[in-house]
């Protein structure tokens, strides 16, 4: 089962930059490597991150074989109003995953 | 480099494991379609196109000397007061002798307030790591670290 796990602050000051982090489970298989018997592994991997903050995105990512299992992302943004951070991962073999945390700006 | 690492019992047990890991197999084999310096100078290209690159700016934070290229954390952070008039567009990372020369791109704007992205990535062998960001203006700025990795992320069998 694909889990995700999202790291961002609960509470931040208006104007603050916070830190989110975001990572989903997912072997990142490269299609490079082969079987013993000699077959190509296909590739399976998460193309695709995009987060949303209260439905506008703030950040995007294009993922290559070259990104490590379990995809780890940190990245900033500014706190500019309470609401919701919505996270989505896409990629091969129909693979799409969502979450979302809340973010309280004071 | 083997020579620039103290022969160590523990050097000696990884290289033993990942001999194990990787099989017998010539190494040669073990990367069939390796990147050459000109696809990652043609992958830079397909980015920048024609613009002038300029160096500065960014900086790659990575482990000059690693020991597992599976999982590799990385950082670029890139100086820009990220305001509506002066910020960075996006990052865009590569390197020179993965089987492909993307590792990833990350878009950003003036909202992130500071341009910094860090992830986790896997590198096959010993090679340069280039990172380039696109401003708002149009231009582009680079950096490039070389890193010795020991126990390579290879393309090996699954066992």
């Amino acid at each position: 089962m694909p889990s995700a796990l999202i790291n961002v602050p609960k509470k931040a000051r208006r104007g603050d930059v916070v830190e989110i982090k975001a990572l989903m489970s997912h072997v990142m298989e490269t299609g490079y490597r082969r079987t013993a018997a000699g077959d190509l592994v296909p590739r399976d991997i998460i193309t695709s991150f995009t987060c949303r903050y209260n439905g506008a995105e703030i950040f995007r990512a294009d993922f290559f074989p070259a990104i490590a299992a379990n995809p780890f992302i940190s990245f900033f943004t500014v706190a500019k109003e309470s609401g919701k951070l919505e996270f989505e991962w896409i990629g091969d073999r129909g693979f799409s995953e969502t979450a979302s945390t809340p973010i309280t700006v004071e | 480099m083997p020579d620039l690492v103290p022969s160590t019992r523990r050097r000696f047990l990884g290289l033993a494991g990942s001999a194990a890991i990787c099989g017998t197999v010539p190494i040669v084999t073990m990367r069939p379609a390796e990147a050459t310096p000109a696809m990652l100078a043609s992958a830079i290209r397909n980015v920048v196109g024609e613009a002038e690159m300029h160096t500065g700016k960014v900086k790659l934070d990575i482990p000059p000397l690693v020991e597992n290229g599976n999982t590799v954390p990385m950082t670029v952070s890139v100086t820009s007061p990220m305001t509506p008039d002066d910020h960075v567009k996006s990052i865009h990372v590569f390197n020179e002798k993965n089987p492909q020369p993307n590792i990833g791109n990350f878009y950003l704007g003036p909202q992130a307030g500071r341009a910094q992205v860090s992830t986790r990535i896997r590198l096959a062998d010993s090679q340069k790591v280039v990172a380039v960001a696109q401003l708002s203006d149009g231009s582009f700025w680079s950096t490039s670290v070389d890193v010795v990795v020991t126990l390579a992320a290879c393309t090996e069998e699954v066992l």
